[in-house]
């Protein structure tokens, strides 16, 4: 176990090429897929958070349950559009990084979106009032809000990406974990320790959960300046 | 432009969860004096200025301005302000920004209100940052930048200090004379005395009397408005 650690440790600490290609690609994928979340996500919950229409409420649930989507199914989903004989098979994107991201961002929008929703929608019962007063409306209150709350949404992206980097199952099963071209690092922990190769295993899981405490610190320290700048 | 004023309230009524807040209210509000609205807690003063700001809608009746394009011709101050965390400046060019104003004449616009209300020393300042005091004139400045013909305020300065009070009060001074129509609720008698000329008094969502502001507090007419003038528990 303790050797495991330790060539695992030495393995990060060579710039072992094989591992920093599968890091860069998750990094990749995971990153493209929560800024598409991000982009999609963050209007869609100002829209239903500020929005008056019939069945929001259950809009509201049904998105929050949408929020706990298993991976594994996102996965199939997601694999059944692109095989080639699904709807978008002509794409050609089945076990590309593209799907990958295209299965990440299906699996993430819902997260970024619900919580989005629920600061927004917090935001608003404050601004509300004020911004109608000023004749403000619709979109444009939506978008008011959301750019003011930028800092606090920061949290919603940052679950999305900690969802993102830590799932196995949509990359797999629409990446298929082809060396080279689809293998990322929670593919390789999963392959890697049923084969038996627990350094390479035990070295990208570190690297994973380093990755992750750096993003969150640096998400922190934002925020914390920001507060202390806007109020 | 035609003037939005008077402001006609038609047997105005607003109920919320079965309980009727203002009760079949119809008052003319004409340009020129300074309306006090008065009342004890709970009268219906901070739902009846929303009514006639257009932020809640009668449940029956009719609230209906003269002129055209009433609603932006008419401004809010709330109790507590709400600034969106960016410049004070920013947040009077945002108020422009909204009414249509031309992005060439935003700045300058807002740099006058500042002025006007002496801030304009703290205009890249972020607003939430400022002061209690500082942040309810940045919202007057927000409201002075517009040129509202009428400016609605819900007790300004019900959480301010005596100095703060008093800047503010000086600011709606100069909005009065300035030709904007004052409509305001507020808890205390001074204030009402230096700002008002004329009250409306509601009692449990009625207007109980309307008087002269130099009428109403040395002889209150009606019942309610003698225990309120003097002091008393209304429900006692």
């Amino acid at each position: 176990m303790l050797d495991a650690i330790l060539s695992g440790l030495g393995l990060v600490a060579t710039l072992d090429l094989r591992l920093w290609e599968i890091v860069g690609l998750s990094l990749a994928v995971s990153l493209s897929a929560v800024a598409l979340a991000t982009l999609l996500g963050l209007p869609l919950g100002a829209a239903i958070a500020v929005g008056r229409f019939p069945g929001r409420q259950a809009v509201i649930v049904v998105l929050n349950a949408l929020m706990g989507l298993p991976p594994v199914v996102v996965g199939l989903f997601v694999y059944l559009l692109l095989s080639r004989a699904g709807p978008l098979g002509e794409l050609g994107l089945l076990f590309t990084p593209q799907a990958m991201v295209i299965a990440q961002t299906v699996l993430v929008l819902p997260i970024i979106a619900a919580l989005a929703r629920q600061s927004v929608e917090d935001a608003w019962r404050e601004y509300e009032e004020q911004l109608r007063s000023l004749g403000v409306e619709g979109v444009r209150g939506a978008f008011t809000v959301l750019w003011d709350i930028r800092f606090s949404l920061l949290t919603a992206v940052l679950a999305g990406l900690g969802r993102a980097s830590a799932e196995v199952g949509a990359v797999m099963i629409v990446g298929g974990n082809i060396d080279g071209v689809t293998r990322v690092m929670t593919t390789t922990i999963a392959l890697e320790t049923s084969k038996g190769d627990l350094p390479l295993a035990l070295g990208l899981g570190m690297v994973l959960i380093a990755i992750v405490l750096a993003l969150n610190t640096a998400a922190h320290l934002v925020k914390d300046a920001a507060q202390r700048r806007f109020g | 432009m035609s003037a939005i004023l008077p402001l006609r309230l038609e047997e105005v009524s607003f109920a919320a969860g079965g309980r009727a807040i203002i009760e079949r209210v119809s008052l003319v509000l004409e340009a020129g004096p300074s309306s006090i609205i008065l009342g004890a807690n709970g009268a219906g003063k901070s739902v009846l200025m929303r009514l006639m700001h257009g932020l809640l809608a009668p449940t029956a009746g009719r609230v209906a301005w003269s002129g055209e394009g009433a609603r932006r011709r008419q401004a809010m101050v709330f109790q507590r302000p709400v600034m969106l965390r960016r410049s004070a400046i920013a947040n009077v060019t945002y108020a422009l920004e909204v009414a249509g104003v031309p992005a060439a004449e935003r700045e300058r616009l807002a740099t006058d209100a500042l002025s006007e209300v002496g801030l304009r020393n703290v205009a890249r300042r972020p607003a939430r940052v400022l002061s209690g005091g500082e942040q309810q004139r940045l919202a007057l400045a927000r409201a002075w930048a517009l040129h509202p013909e009428v400016l609605f305020l819900d007790e300004p300065t019900a959480s301010l200090d005596p100095g703060a009070t008093r800047e503010i009060e000086t600011i709606i001074k100069a909005f009065d004379a300035a030709g904007t129509k004052i409509v305001m609720s507020t808890h205390s008698l001074g204030q009402a005395r230096r700002l008002g000329d004329e009250v409306i008094f509601l009692h449990q969502g009625r207007v109980a009397e309307r008087a002269p502001i130099d009428r109403f507090f040395p002889q209150p007419a009606s019942p309610e408005a003698v225990a309120f003038v003097k002091g008393e528990l209304p429900w006692a």
